[in-house]
């Protein structure tokens, strides 16, 4: 009684495929749990330096972040879009759009590449000599943004792999349920949520 | 009365059982059947149990005498973080539901397998890699902080394996996210037919809350012990004050997962206990409902009480009085399981083998350390008492007294299930009040020690305590007895020759004990089809037919 | 002390008995809810058991009230013991004005104490009996904790900030001090003991002590301090760098740069001093530099008494 494609404790695709979304959905809650760590951390570095807190964001490259904003959120959209293309049957479409989220995805981390060099040659990096902070609340805020973007950039990674496996398997294209295509947009949604979050929390706190 | 079978079921065919589908090496390392993987944690889990048994009898062997002959003050502190983590980690969160879990949560709901089962394997491996890197963080001079990896001492000053243990740690957590995870999509997606939420077995019900603890609060242990091997490899100071960091926060992040983590720990064995009990009464449980809504309150509010282990740290003290009426309101729950164990004892029709004997201890122990455990968390009292022995004996009341004595009712109860042999009843009940009695010598010398004020985690103490420290020690070695002695009888009873256990040994009710034993490789021949309530026994029938 | 088994530990001081007779009635209460369940489950046990032909008529499977009952009743006794409770332990937070301050620095495996008149001592702790006592206390390197059993008391000690335990020893005699939070090898080792004295016989030690370690008080070695380090270059009316006068500055409201105020307290002045941006006073520039990697603890409490008797002095005039 099986169908094509349904795997082991499953009888009918259409379960399985409820239990593939419900898995992925989980998944994502606990790493929502795991990003609000480094955001209790940043609240609790806020409440205890708010004027040394301010002061730091205040260096970071605010357009860059910006820019990034906008890439991520344009990217995640492609994804969304590819999901629709793949739902109605446009298998080069949805492969289109795909390649599009994963070339804004490079460029997201290309230009958070710019701005850790930048941050680099000012010798900002965590575990640099101190001289180059103000003081110990920017060493301080500095070195929760490195590991809040780092942790980000990470996951960017992660998405743009699965981003491309999902834009070359030409099974998941279509797919016109876009099982494949639906859980890896839904990550990757979850990476650009979890940035919207970032950018207020470590670029906007600056903005005066 | 009826004498319907309980569930509609084909008649029993012959199938080769999953133990017997196939001997080579690879059938067991590349399974993907939930009851093989349940059989290779039981393994690995007993191992990290004798690990950490033999780290406790160090300690147990230091105290003797207070100026602890035995062990250096390093070496002391080696063996007391050793046996927290990998009782902890490697042996207490994954015994029950990697254990009877993995087995039994497809059988209860009358499925074929996990959602995931490749998942499932994944999440085995990811464990043994963790382990592995335990064993090396063992052999190569251990760890000296603690469980509790408190800041600064951790990321700063301590000088054994910090960083090995905490990236130990960290993976271990992926294999319990996968498999709350993999819980979780199973219950609500395949249940048998007829098996509506209703008709959940309460061992369901308590796997379900405990998966949500999983899932939530597992990553931020993760991510709190990233930041504290990033502030030991590079210095990044989130939780060091000389940066302006601050060690509270670490103490928050901590206990709001470990907080629900003694949960985790204990959820499990309550889903085991309650069928234990209702399987030795012969009777519906009492107040089913409340049972089951009382597993997710605990996991619920177990979010809320984390600042309960922090009332002499520094933080505010408004925040400790809420902290402090949350804990008594997470107490409930577990009051409300209790009660309706006793309350399902009444007019029933009790079989007093080792499961229930087990189950018995467990409700005495449990009781015994949630009751102390609410001492704690009256404010003037934990002042005095926390960091102290007290505390040391709270909650090895629960977790030794109760979740490891539940694990071994469970594991004497679903034995027949999961090897087809009988083990030998005489000896299982012998072991069951040899524990009983072993544990409480252990352990409630503790207490007076305690409130004496013998701090925890002392090498060396002042010599009035040293007459309760030996009657401590002895009971240890009495207890070392009563686990030993279900290693053998259990282990025998697999030899050939061992008595083969029928389909439902204990004539209870649930899925598992319609398929035989042991079940073949897909737990059923045809896909059952549930028409009852969950503990549908004749006693008392006509009068709750109907309830649900 | 002989090493036999001693059951209940003294009490030195009333909120010690008062704890010893909550744990008491705790005590009481958790057989009133234990004794019930574990009688009726071993009777239902026995009575009900397999081999037995007894009535098992209408066995009862659910019933809605007895479930609230056993959920609200014990519910509600807690709460009692939860009011108590907590009024011992909100006590513990309310130091009567006149508590002798006495400064102690934990580190890696010592106790440091510092008497307000310059007495200094290393792990034994004298104080007077039936006068309160506040501690005023900060580690210099991980967690510690300060437990003293027979005053049922205990309050960690954390690096970077300031906490502070009061307690009011009636009872003269010789307790045992012991740290209670993990910190290191020594821990286990990190002892020492309260000596709780006759009032006189205080003051005789303080005589005897007084200059034993410092020249003069705590704040008088604090005012040498803030004139060595330069602290006068810039604090003082005659400085050209603009910065706050400090006389009087304890227990003061202070507006700070990012528009909030906080009274100054002995958090804020040790943490203008090792932390000078974490929080700017209003209307200056930060540049005051910082002490932190320069100064001991027991320097900046002697800083911080020292600005502190500057208040004294104000309110004298
Ligand atoms: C399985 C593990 C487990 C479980 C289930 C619990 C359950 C509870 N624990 Fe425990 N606890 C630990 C493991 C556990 N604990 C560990 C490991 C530590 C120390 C960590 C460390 O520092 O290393 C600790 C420490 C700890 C502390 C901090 C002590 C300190 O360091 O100062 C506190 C304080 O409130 C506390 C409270 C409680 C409470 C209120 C419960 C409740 O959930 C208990 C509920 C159960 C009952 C109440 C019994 C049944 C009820 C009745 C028979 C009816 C009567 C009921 C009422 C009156 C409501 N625990
Ligand atoms: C979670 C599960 C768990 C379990 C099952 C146990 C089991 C036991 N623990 Fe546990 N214990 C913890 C969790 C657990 N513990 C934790 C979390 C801590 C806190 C750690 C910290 O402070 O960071 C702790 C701390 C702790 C201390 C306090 C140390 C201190 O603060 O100084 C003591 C002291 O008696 C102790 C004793 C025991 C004993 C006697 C057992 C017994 O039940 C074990 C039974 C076994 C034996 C009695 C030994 C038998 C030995 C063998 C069969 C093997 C022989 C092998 C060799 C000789 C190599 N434990
Ligand atoms: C280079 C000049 C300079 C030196 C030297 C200096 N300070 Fe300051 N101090 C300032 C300035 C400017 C401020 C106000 C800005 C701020 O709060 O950081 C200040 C603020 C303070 C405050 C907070 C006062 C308030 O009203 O909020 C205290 C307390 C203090 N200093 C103590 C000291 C002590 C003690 C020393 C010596 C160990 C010292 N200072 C050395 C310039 C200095
Ligand atoms: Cu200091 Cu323990
Ligand atoms: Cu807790």
């Amino acid at each position: 009684m099986a169908e094509g494609g349904v795997q082991e404790p499953f009888a009918r695709a259409a379960r399985q495929r409820e239990a593939e979304r419900l898995g992925m959905l989980i998944f994502l809650a606990s790493e929502v749990m795991l990003f609000g760590g480094i955001f209790a951390a940043a609240l609790a570095l806020r409440l205890e330096h708010p004027a040394g807190y301010v002061d730091a964001a205040h260096h970071l490259k605010l357009w860059l972040g910006t820019a990034n904003t906008g890439v991520l959120l344009t990217s995640s959209l492609c994804a969304a879009l590819a999901v629709q293309a793949a739902r109605n049957g446009q298998a080069r479409w949805a492969a289109c759009a795909l390649w599009g989220a994963v070339a804004l995805g490079t460029v997201f981390l290309a230009i958070k590449g710019v701005e850790y060099a930048g941050e680099y040659r000012e010798g900002l990096m965590p575990g640099m000599a101190t001289t180059h902070f103000e003081g110990r609340t920017q060493q301080l805020f500095m070195n929760l943004y490195f590991i809040g973007t780092g942790l980000h950039a990470v996951h960017v990674t992660f998405g743009l792999a699965l981003l491309a496996a999902a834009a070359l398997n030409r099974g998941a294209r279509q797919d016109r349920h876009a099982m494949l295509i639906g859980n890896v947009a839904l990550y990757w949604h979850l990476v650009d949520v979890i940035w919207v979050f970032l950018y207020p929390t470590l670029y906007l706190a600056g903005v005066r | 009365m009826t004498d319907e079978p309980r569930f509609e079921h084909p008649p029993e065919e012959r199938a080769p059982s999953y133990l017997a589908e196939s001997h080579s090496l690879r059938s067991w390392f590349f399974t993907t059947d939930h009851k093989r993987i349940a059989l290779l944690y039981l393994v690995s889990i007993t191992l990290f149990f004798l690990i950490g048994a033999g780290a406790a009898a160090l300690i147990r062997l230091d105290l003797l005498t207070p100026q602890g002959d035995l062990l250096t003050n390093d070496g002391y502190n080696r063996a007391f973080s050793i046996h927290g983590i990998i009782m902890v980690w490697f042996f207490l969160i994954p015994s029950i539901p990697n254990v009877l879990g993995n087995f039994l949560v497809p059988i209860m709901i009358g499925t074929r397998d996990l959602a995931f089962p490749r998942l499932n394997l994944l999440s085995w491996y990811i464990y043994i890699l963790s382990g592995l890197l335990t064993l090396y963080v063992v052999v190569s001079g251990g760890v000296d902080t603690g469980w509790t990896f408190y800041t600064p001492l951790s990321s700063v000053y301590a000088n054994g394996a910090v960083v090995a243990t905490i990236v130990a740690v960290f993976i271990s957590g992926f294999s319990t996210i996968l498999t709350g995870l993999n819980f979780i999509v199973t219950i609500h997606k395949l249940r048998a037919p007829g098996m509506t939420w209703s008709r959940l077995p309460l061992f369901i019900w308590s796997h379900y809350a405990v998966s949500i603890i999983f899932v939530l609060a597992t990553p931020v242990l993760a991510i709190t012990l990233l930041l504290v091997a990033a502030e030991r490899l590079i210095g990044i100071g989130v939780f060091d004050p000389r940066l302006g960091g601050d060690p509270l926060l670490f103490q928050h992040l901590f206990w709001f997962y470990s907080h629900p983590a003694v949960y985790i720990m204990v959820l499990p064995a309550l889903g085991v206990v309650s069928e234990l009990i209702t399987a030795a009464a012969h009777k519906r449980i009492f107040g089913y409902w409340f049972v089951a809504f009382a597993s997710i309150a605990i996991a619920v509010i177990g979010f809320m009480v984390w600042g309960h282990h922090m009332f002499v740290s520094g933080q505010s003290v408004f925040a400790s009085a809420v902290f402090s009426f949350l804990s008594i309101a997470v107490a409930v729950p577990s009051a409300i399981k209790v009660y309706n164990w006793t309350a399902t004892l009444y007019k029933a029709d009790v079989a007093i083998d080792a499961p229930l004997l087990f189950a018995l201890g467990f409700i005495g122990l449990f009781v015994a350390g949630g009751l102390t455990g609410l001492m704690l968390a009256m404010l003037a009292i934990d002042v005095h008492v926390t960091d102290t022995y007290f505390v040391v004996a709270h909650f090895h009341y629960i977790m030794v007294g109760g979740s490891v004595t539940a694990f071994f009712g469970g594991l004497h109860f679903w034995w027949p299930k999961m090897t087809g042999r009988l083990y030998n009843e005489t000896l299982g009940r012998i072991a069951a009040i040899l524990i009983l009695v072993g544990f409480n010598i252990t352990f409630f010398p503790q207490f007076l020690l305690g409130y004496q004020g013998m701090p925890r985690r002392y090498h060396v103490y002042p010599p009035e305590f040293q007459v309760l420290h030996v009657i401590s020690s002895l009971g240890a070695a009495l207890l070392a007895v009563g686990y030993a002695m279900p290693a053998f009888y259990l282990l025998w009873s697999l030899l050939p020759g061992g008595r083969r256990a029928p389909a439902n040994p204990w004539g209870a009710s649930g899925l598992e004990w319609t398929t035989s034993s042991p079940p073949p490789k897909h737990n059923f021949i045809a896909q059952p089809v549930v028409v009852r309530q969950p503990y549908d026994y004749p006693l008392a029938h006509p009068a709750s037919r109907d309830d649900g | 002390m002989s090493a036999g088994i001693e059951l209940w530990p003294p009490a030195a001081s009333h909120h010690a008995q008062q704890v010893d007779l909550l744990i008491g009635s705790f005590g009481a209460m958790v057989w009133l809810l234990t004794i019930p369940v574990f009688v009726l489950m071993s009777w239902f046990a026995i009575r009900y058991r397999r081999s037995r032909e007894v009535n098992r008529d209408h066995a009862p499977t659910r019933n809605l009230w007895v479930e609230v009952g056993w959920s609200v009743i014990p519910f509600i006794l807690v709460l009692g013991f939860y009011v108590w409770a907590t009024m011992l332990f909100l006590d513990l937070y309310r130091p009567p004005p006149d508590a002798i301050p006495i400064h102690v620095v934990a580190k890696q495996w010592m106790w440091k104490f510092q008497h307000p008149d310059g007495a200094r001592e290393i792990n034994n702790l004298h104080v007077p009996a039936g006068r309160p006592v506040k501690l005023i206390m900060t580690s210099e390197d991980v967690i510690h904790s300060f437990y003293v059993p027979a005053l049922r008391q205990k309050q960690d000690l954390v690096p970077g900030r300031y906490t502070s335990l009061w307690f009011n020893a009636d009872k003269p005699g010789r307790y045992p001090l012991r740290c209670a939070e993990f910190c290191g090898a020594d821990h286990s080792a990190m002892g020492g003991t309260l000596i709780v004295m006759p009032p006189q016989d205080y003051a005789v030690w303080l005589g005897r002590n007084r200059d034993g370690g410092m020249d003069g008080t705590l704040a008088q070695a604090g005012a040498r301090l803030f004139r060595d380090l330069g602290c006068s270059g810039c604090h003082s009316a005659a400085a050209s760098v603009k910065a706050p006068p400090l006389e009087g500055i304890f227990g003061r409201p202070v507006a700070l740069a990012d528009g909030g105020t906080l009274i100054a307290d002995d958090q804020y002045l040790s943490d203008s001093i090792l932390l000078p941006n974490k929080q700017v006073a209003a209307g200056y520039r930060p540049i005051m530099p910082t002490y932190g990697n320069v100064l001991a603890p027991e320097q900046v409490n002697a800083l911080v008494a020292y600005l502190k008797s500057s208040r004294a002095r104000e309110d004298s005039k």
